[in-house]
């Protein structure tokens, strides 16, 4: 296996996607002369002409739209968002269109295409650039979201979503593009809708998605010098969710902390935390805890931004809170 | 830490008990295992022990007084020790304006849906605080536990109220379960040792055998308890010629020294129908709902009236026992149930039932089925009755042996066939030696 970045990982999955099927076309602000804001898509341009790597105005409901109608006749679009931030532009394209297509068609027209782009916060980019928007997408049905945390999900996901018939958002993340990871050779593709365990534990489970899997496990390295073996399940995949793996982890350690660098308020902490509790309360020694970002608009003040963001220590500490060990 | 002696369910039927008698009294100190008080069940007349050391510092039901099983009925607290807002005889369990205690289960859930929005507990307008009275001090109405500590104390049949817990607030969470199990494991050798009593020559081998339903015996359950139910009886009736049982009793009898007792005819009963019972696995079994559990060894339940009524005392392994073991056994089973002084393993755990109401001149009856059981037999007296032997007329005692089946387990024929293995080895009691 390889050892590629992030980055390079999602440029593969696109780059073979594109190559496997003709009807796949990337579009977005700056994706083809520029090789995408980020690089992810370097060399697109070059390898497969301009009318499949197609740079658009700074117009998000423009394009997510364009998107939405080729994908009624047929193409399979990725459209790119230089961050998930800007996509609040074309929400009604996302929501109302491609996510309600299907059902309003009564079954006649599907929408196979992607939504891409970092989303969650990166360092000092205020509030309207520091924003997770997982829970705007994964509210309405008739959309899936994905968010890779690591270079060989972000590949095995990517390839999936863009094969699925159904629109998909991949959230990935600006501080994850540069992580380096080992990555499966040949055609890597992870089915949408399964969480995966990233470290055993029997002592409590960490539950997590995107870019704080690797918080949940620097927590968990920290917690172990303790004696106490937490669990951290990514769930990967938001919607579908994976309730069995979710619930296999609660009844294996009686008890729950969800992280995510999102706010609390009906965040993916709340859904999780209400399956757990709807589905496995007898197993639960502990109330499930949350550890979000503070439920306030991202501080541009570095200090204050610390303080906003999720951490480490109060990931450490809601682990001890629910084993009762304070 | 006091703790608190509640009325403990002393039998698996009781719902309320009586002080008989307190063996200690307040300002005596008592040591756990230590017997407090007999108390008097629906059934027999038990021994409440001490669960914690100390002091008997409060009595809270006077001799003679009764409270529901789960209701403080003392306290056992150290010799100094505050006893906070823990009840004093004035608020005794029955004094008026107490809320009625549910029984333990739904005692807990109701704890459980108030948990989360508890406030510390204030006296109603008006009322000064009782002296002494410490806020958030649980009363044993509500137990403070995780979901998870609930379910394994109610599937280890823990009592959370008896667990304290380490959590916050005090809650009840798993490790405090789990350290109350390890106790009580520790702590329950006597226990084990009155297990089963296992008897010389009783059979080896699984104690019984599930057997799974078929179509038919679904359906045959199904519809007879549409006509009959909750458990469809039918009934067999036998007449046995008991001349042979009589003689062997005369001789037996005249081979046991005095003080040994006698052999009476009911106890070739019990040993006739051990005996068949083992030959006929098919009739000795419950019923299960979801299958039929078939016993490999008998344990007769024998119906004995006493003065409040019936109780039926277990002769374990009977179809191992001798004849005079039997008797013996059940002489004493007798004696202790009318004197109330029977254990719950003594009356429970049958796998078949024997009544005989011969002593009361009755001829012929039919026994209630005790459930999960499929089968009672009711032994009516022996007469002197002419019959017609080999075309001659001759007077016979005979008994009537009525079988009371549960059709969903017991078919007309499979209960036939068991009578009549019964009639033979009364007939012939020399049989009982093959």
């Amino acid at each position: 296996m390889a050892e590629i970045t992030y980055r390079d990982a999602l440029n593969q999955a696109l780059a073979e996607e594109m190559e496997r099927d003709d009807s796949v076309f990337l579009m977005g602000e700056e994706v083809a002369e520029y090789d995408g804001a980020y690089k992810v898509s370097k060399g697109l341009l070059d390898r497969f002409g301009e009318l499949r790597v197609v740079d658009s105005p700074i117009s998000e409901l423009g394009f997510a739209g364009l998107g939405v109608g080729a994908a009624m006749v047929g193409l399979r679009p990725i459209i790119e968002f230089m961050t998930f931030n800007f996509s609040l532009l074309a929400l009604d394209q996302v929501i109302n269109s491609a996510a309600k297509m299907l059902y309003m068609t009564g079954g006649q027209i599907n929408i196979p295409m992607v939504f891409r782009g970092p989303s969650g916060a990166a360092l000092q980019l205020a509030a309207q650039h520091s924003q997770a928007a997982e829970t705007w997408y994964v509210h309405a049905p008739g959309i899936k979201v994905v968010t890779p945390a690591t270079p060989a999900d972000a590949k095995g996901l990517m390839k999936a979503a863009i094969r699925d018939d159904d629109p998909v958002a991949v959230m990935e993340g600006e501080l994850l593009y540069n992580v380096r990871g080992e990555v499966p050779e040949g055609d890597h593709v992870i089915p949408l809708g399964l969480a995966d365990v990233k470290r055993e534990g029997g002592d409590v489970s960490i539950i997590t998605h995107g870019k704080t899997v690797h918080l949940a496990l620097q927590a968990a390295k920290r917690l172990e010098k303790e004696g106490i073996e937490a669990e951290v399940l990514d769930l990967r995949s938001l919607r579908p969710l994976d309730v069995d793996a979710i619930l296999a982890t609660v009844r294996k350690t009686n008890r729950a902390v969800y992280l995510e660098e999102g706010w609390p308020y009906v965040g993916v902490g709340a859904q999780v935390a209400a399956t757990i509790q709807e589905e496995a309360f007898d197993d639960l020694d502990a109330p499930v805890l949350r550890v979000t970002q503070a439920d306030v608009p991202m501080p541009y003040a570095k200090n204050l931004e610390q303080l906003a963001k999720p951490n480490a220590e109060r990931v450490i500490a809601a682990c001890k809170r629910v084993l009762y060990r304070t | 830490m006091p703790t608190k002696v509640h009325m403990e369910a002393l039998s698996p039927t009781m719902e309320e008990g009586q002080v008989v008698k307190w063996l200690k009294a307040e300002g005596d100190s008592v040591s756990q295992g230590e017997i407090l008080a007999e108390i008097e069940t629906d059934k027999a007349t038990m021994e409440l022990v001490a669960r914690g050391d100390g002091v008997l510092r409060r009595v809270l039901l006077e001799e003679g007084g009764t409270a529901p099983v789960g209701e403080v009925i003392a306290i056992i607290a150290g010799a100094d020790e505050e006893l906070g807002d823990l009840p004093a005889k004035d608020e005794a369990p029955e004094g008026a304006g107490r809320e009625k205690e549910e029984p333990a289960p739904e005692k807990e859930e109701a704890g459980a849906a108030r948990e989360g929005s508890q406030e510390p507990k204030t006296p109603p307008a008006g009322e000064e605080p009782s002296e002494g009275e410490v806020e958030g001090v649980d009363d044993g109405t509500q137990v403070k536990a995780s979901p998870l500590a609930r379910r394994l104390a109610q599937e280890a049949s823990l009592e959370l109220s008896r667990i304290e817990g380490t959590g916050p607030g005090g809650r009840v969470v798993k490790r405090d379960v789990e350290a109350a199990l390890e106790a009580r494991v520790e702590a329950r050798p006597e226990v084990a040792a009155a297990d089963a009593p296992r008897v010389k020559g009783a059979a080896e081998g699984p104690e019984f055998e599930d057997v799974p339903l078929t179509q038919m015996r679904k359906t045959i359950a199904r519809r007879l308890v549409e006509s009959l139910g909750p458990v469809p009886h039918f009934f067999l009736r036998i007449t046995v010629d008991m001349s042979r049982t009589l003689e062997a009793r005369e001789r037996v009898n005249r081979l046991l020294e005095e003080d040994d007792g006698k052999i009476s005819i009911n106890d070739f009963v019990l040993k006739a129908t051990a005996g068949a019972l083992a030959r006929h696995p098919e009739v000795n079994a419950h019923w299960n709902g979801d299958s039929i559990r078939r016993f490999g060894r008998v344990h007769l339940g024998v119906a004995v009236a006493t003065e409040e009524g019936l109780i039926t005392p277990v002769i374990r392994d009977a179809h191992a026992k001798g004849l005079l073991e039997v008797s013996t056994e059940i002489r004493e089973l007798v004696t202790r149930g009318r004197d109330k002084k029977l254990q719950p393993e003594e009356y429970t755990g049958s796998t078949f039932s024997v009544s005989n109401l011969g002593m009361f001149g009755i001829h012929e009856f039919t026994g209630v089925i005790n459930p999960p059981e499929a089968g009672i037999v009711a032994v009516g007296g022996i007469e002197e009755t002419p019959v017609v032997v080999e075309g001659q007329v001759v007077v016979r005692p005979l008994m009537k042996v009525t079988m009371s089946c549960d059709h969903r387990v017991i078919d007309g024929a499979t209960g036939a066939r068991f009578l009549q293995t019964l009639k033979e080895m009364l007939e012939e009691p020399a049989a009982a030696l093959l």
